[in-house]
């Protein structure tokens, strides 16, 4: 089997997560870059001309770097779906297929659901809800926690800091709270 | 105005290349992996799946081992800056209420940041109105910033 018959295939999670890993001290060694995603959210907003004190600093030398980054996350997105896509319908753990068909819905062998992540779904109130309300939590709630997944979960619990394993624990509640307690009536609207 | 301002384009790219290069890595392991995956959200919430919980284990001990090497080493970067962490501030509101808020939505959109933009490159298009959604979140904290609890 050659390398891009490989790399097509789904990779398995200790493939993944220790690549993943790999990132934080890469970007330390390189130029002391702490590996964080949603700063580039921040830096976004800074790029437009604006009066708020909390995006007027200098975004080109702060995040320069990590814009170029993300830019590359974008590339690599591209790359994986257009020359290394796997053909094969993506597998769901039985029990979550079963779950989910029961709030309606049905895994499609995709790895977004269309009929919650697409342009016809943002027009429904669900789908809205879903796409600009979920997008906004995801956003305030990064800046406000002052992290992601990454930035928190990874790099800072790597660091055994204490703020990040608190947040972290409390990305996770919140999603516990969205999955079991705002799903099932959200999912059926 | 400060000189890299006054840095052209090119030279801008050429300094960031490894950056874009390491982003490209990054994304294309997040589709492979499936980490943009709103199902494998799902089961990881659900508890019904360990890959994502073998995902993050798997960096967190990575990058923790690695971390250590570097400290004890006291290593510099190539760059020739000294190599250091910044402690995040211990007040406690602010990783608990925003912790929380992240979460809701990491849950409902089965992406955080890293996989949101992932998804746009992926040709997801409507992940543009997510993105787009996130940065309003990110202005609406940025305003709100000195009215809310840290």
């Amino acid at each position: 089997m050659d390398i891009i018959s490989v790399l097509k295939q789904p990779w398995p999670w200790w493939i993944v997560g220790p690549l993943i890993g790999l990132f934080v001290p890469i970007l330390l060694i390189l130029d002391n870059r702490q590996f964080g995603v949603s700063a580039n959210l921040r830096h976004c907003c800074a790029i437009i001309p604006n009066k708020v004190s909390f995006f007027n600093y200098d975004w080109r030398k702060a995040g320069t770097w990590n814009l170029f980054f993300a830019a590359g996350i974008m590339l690599g997105g591209f790359i994986a779906h257009y020359l290394l896509a796997d053909p094969e319908p993506i597998k769901v753990a039985e029990s979550t297929a079963r779950d989910l068909s029961a709030l309606g819905v049905v895994p499609d062998g995709k790895l977004i659901p269309e009929s919650l992540f697409s342009w016809a779904s943002l027009f429904t109130l669900r789908g809205f809800i879903m796409i600009v309300g979920g997008g906004f939590l995801v956003g305030f709630g990064a800046r406000y926690a002052g992290g992601c997944t990454s930035g928190h979960a990874i790099s800072g619990i790597s660091d055994l800091q204490i703020p990040s394993i608190v947040a972290t624990t409390f990305f996770f509640v919140g999603g516990l709270i969205t999955t079991f307690l705002i799903f099932p009536i959200l999912l059926r609207l | 105005m400060n000189e890299n301002q006054n840095q052209s384009f090119a030279k801008v790219f050429i300094k960031n290349l490894p950056y874009l290069l390491l982003g490209t890595v990054f994304g294309i392991s997040f589709v492979k992996g499936e980490l943009i995956s709103w199902y494998r959200m799902q089961e990881m919430f659900r508890f019904q799946s360990f890959y994502m919980y073998g995902v993050i284990i798997s960096a967190i001990l990575v990058g923790m081992v690695s971390l250590q090497i570097i400290k004890r080493a006291k290593m510099n970067s190539f760059s020739g800056k000294k190599i250091y962490i910044a402690s995040k501030a211990h007040t406690y509101i602010r990783y608990i209420v925003g912790g929380t808020i992240f979460g809701l939505g990491w849950a409902m959109t089965g992406a955080c940041p890293g996989p949101m933009i992932t998804l746009m490159g992926y040709g997801a298009s409507i992940y543009f109105i997510l993105f787009l959604s996130a940065l309003a979140g990110t202005w609406a904290y940025g305003v709100l910033r000195s009215k809310l609890p840290h």
